[in-house]
């Protein structure tokens, strides 16, 4: 019986685990596309962030320091995105993607730099890396955003910037500064979500780390219908389906063979199709989401 | 003033005649490494080093490239054939459609090709015998073992890797019969070769499942697999390089895969127009497989561990062991 529990146990912390760097991502991604952003940048933001906590946390011997290096890196390059996409209004998925193919680039670019190696940074020690605080750091961020959005003048400007920026520009609120804002905000927890990758989850940089992390944690903020709560519910979920994952793999289900390992693998995806195609049900995006702000 | 700038210009074309002369006498390889990337401190990493080497020693011209992805190769082949390369080298499985296509439109170029089989007048396969290097490191973890539960932890469930696992379990059996196996693979793109922090998460679920030494082909995914292991405080078995310098005391050895001596080889007969086409194979007979035992490990295997895994290696060697191949299974 005690074994059933350890696995249990087991599967538990994976889940944890699995889901810090998709809720941090989440999270940001939540903000931005509130305030009416389209943010498939994450996924850049990210790599960038995990890139800059492993290099400082190298440098500093200090896992606190990378993650706040990790921050601003991905506050100011999403800084960089919202100068495309709020004040020059491009169109926010070129500009988003584009966001992610400099990420990439740029990453392996600097680690050649500082590290004389394009597919990875130098290992760091345990006492530069996190042991346990993002995995409790993830779920105060959670609380804070959710108080944050519902509870707080902030909050409504960020929602009214989504759904109706005209009544908010009326109110003689500047739209796109609220939404400068919230892009930069969504950078500061993509670059988080990036240092769990490199300095919490495993001991250094390597070259497109993210494995599309971005584009889950952006699925998980869909599904969650664009609220906090609901979003850590299905990061969570994506996580579960991870871990299960990992533990299925070569077990025998029925018959005298295991299940292939591909068809398991897939699992994470097929739950990500199912929950979007509809056992959710309808799911609205802010009425304004993807459209660049003109006053007139 | 107009014949000393006539002047000048012959010099000029007179100096680069000189210089093409003597850069076309320069031997030219171009060498397509997987998308790992140099750096990978695994199979690329040897094959560079085999190529870098080369270039010191034989005084060659050496470019390489990293592809991004899949549908680069054939694009980076042919650009390097159609420039005036006179080797042209791939790296990885992944590339045998494009060395076969590029070779067969180039038949004045040599290519050379590891871990596939190209069959042609001007290619040269490298392949190597994972399996016997597996079986190798397989019974030596079974040696180690207290628990008696063995973990693999693979990249892609692609044949190749299949053919590490099956040496790998054949090998731990052959100590002990009644040793567990878990397997486990990282993904199914190619990130599955550069995903450390699944990696390192299949490493602790294996551990906690009780496994107590892990062997890990599975690219730069394996570095979360050592951390795993630091963390733990259990082994793990590096591959292709020797990687046992990564976290000392965690790594019990490595098995090689001599990737850098098989490119130099390469490249060293191309330079003394002794190259030869058709397959190379490389196993534990010719040291091109073999397992690693330096300053950072040998404090972790005992002489009598190191003693029987030369037993069996001779044995190997001498056909007295038959080591199961994924390749010849139906």
């Amino acid at each position: 019986m005690s074994e059933n529990l350890d696995t249990i146990l087991q599967i538990a912390g994976s889940t944890l685990r699995l889901a810090t760097p998709l809720l941090f991502a989440a999270l940001g991604g939540l903000i931005s596309e509130r305030a009416g952003v389209v943010n498939i940048a994450l996924e850049g933001l990210m790599l960038v962030g995990a890139f800059v906590a492993a290099a400082v946390a190298y440098a500093t011997h200090s896992p606190v320091a990378g993650a706040g290096a990790a921050m601003l890196a991905g506050g100011l390059f999403a800084s960089f995105y919202a100068l495309f996409v709020v004040k020059l209004r491009a169109d926010q998925i070129v500009a988003g993607t584009a966001i992610n193919m400099l990420a990439a680039g740029v990453t392996p670019f600097l680690c050649k730099i500082f590290f004389q190696s394009t597919s990875s940074s130098a290992a760091l020690p345990m006492d530069s890396r996190f042991v346990s605080a993002p995995l409790y750091g993830a779920w105060i961020f959670v609380i804070a955003v959710a108080f944050g959005l519902g509870f707080t003048p902030w909050g409504a400007w960020v929602r009214f910037a989504g759904e109706h920026p005209e009544a908010l520009d009326s109110a003689g609120v500047r739209v796109n500064r609220v939404r400068w804002m919230a892009v930069i905000l969504s950078g500061f927890l993509a670059g988080l979500g990036g240092a769990t990758l490199s300095i919490f989850l495993s001991s250094s940089f390597s070259r497109n780390m993210t494995s599309g992390r971005g584009f889950m944690a952006l699925a998980a903020l869909i599904f969650g219908k664009w609220r906090p709560w609901p979003t850590a519910f299905a990061c969570l979920l994506f996580g579960l389906a991870d871990a299960f994952q990992i533990r299925l793999q070569g077990v025998v289900l029925w018959g005298s063979d295991p299940v292939p390992v591909q068809f398991i693998q897939i699992l994470p995806y097929f739950v990500t199709i199912l929950v979007l195609a509809g056992v959710m049900g309808g799911s609205r995006a802010p009425k304004a989401l993807g459209q660049p702000f003109l006053k007139h | 003033m107009k014949k000393l700038f006539l002047n000048g210009v012959g010099w000029v074309s007179l100096f680069a005649w000189v210089c093409g002369g003597a850069l076309a006498q320069e031997y030219k390889v171009g060498l397509i490494l997987d998308k790992g990337g140099k750096d990978d401190k695994s199979f690329n990493s040897a094959a560079f080093r085999g190529a870098t080497q080369a270039k010191s020693d034989l005084k060659i011209f050496l470019k390489y490239v990293e592809a991004t992805d899949d549908n680069a190769f054939e694009t980076l082949t042919r650009s390097f054939a159609q420039k005036d390369f006179d080797l042209i080298i791939g790296i990885g499985v992944s590339q045998a459609e494009a060395i076969k296509k590029v070779s067969a439109q180039f038949p004045s170029k040599k290519f050379v090709i590891v871990d596939a089989e190209v069959k042609a007048p001007n290619v040269r396969a490298l392949l190597f015998e994972e399996h016997e290097g597996s079986f190798l490191v397989g019974a030596i973890a079974a040696m180690m073992s207290q628990s008696g539960t063995l973990g693999f932890i693979g990249g892609m469930d692609i044949p190749l890797i299949r053919r590490f696992e099956m040496g790998y379990v054949a090998g731990a059996k052959k100590i002990n019969p009644k040793v567990k196996v878990i397997s486990n693979y990282v993904g199914i793109s190619g990130d599955a070769w550069n995903n450390p922090a699944k990696g390192k998460e299949l490493a602790v679920s294996q551990y906690g499942a009780g496994a107590d030494i892990i062997f890990a082909p599975a690219g730069a995914s394996n570095l979360g697999v050592f951390d795993a292991a630091e963390e733990k405080k259990k082994f793990a078995i590096g591959v292709d390089s020797n990687q046992n310098w990564i976290k000392p005391g965690y790594i019990l050895t490595s098995m090689l895969k001599r990737v850098d001596h098989a490119v130099f080889a390469a490249i060293e007969d191309g330079v003394k127009g002794k190259f030869t086409s058709g397959t190379q194979r490389f196993g534990l007979a010719n040291q091109g497989i073999d397992y690693a035992v330096d300053q950072y490990n040998e404090k972790l295997l005992t002489p009598k561990v190191r003693a029987d895994a030369e037993k069996i290696k001779a044995e190997i060697v001498a056909g007295k062991i038959k080591v199961p191949d994924f390749y010849l299974k139906k």
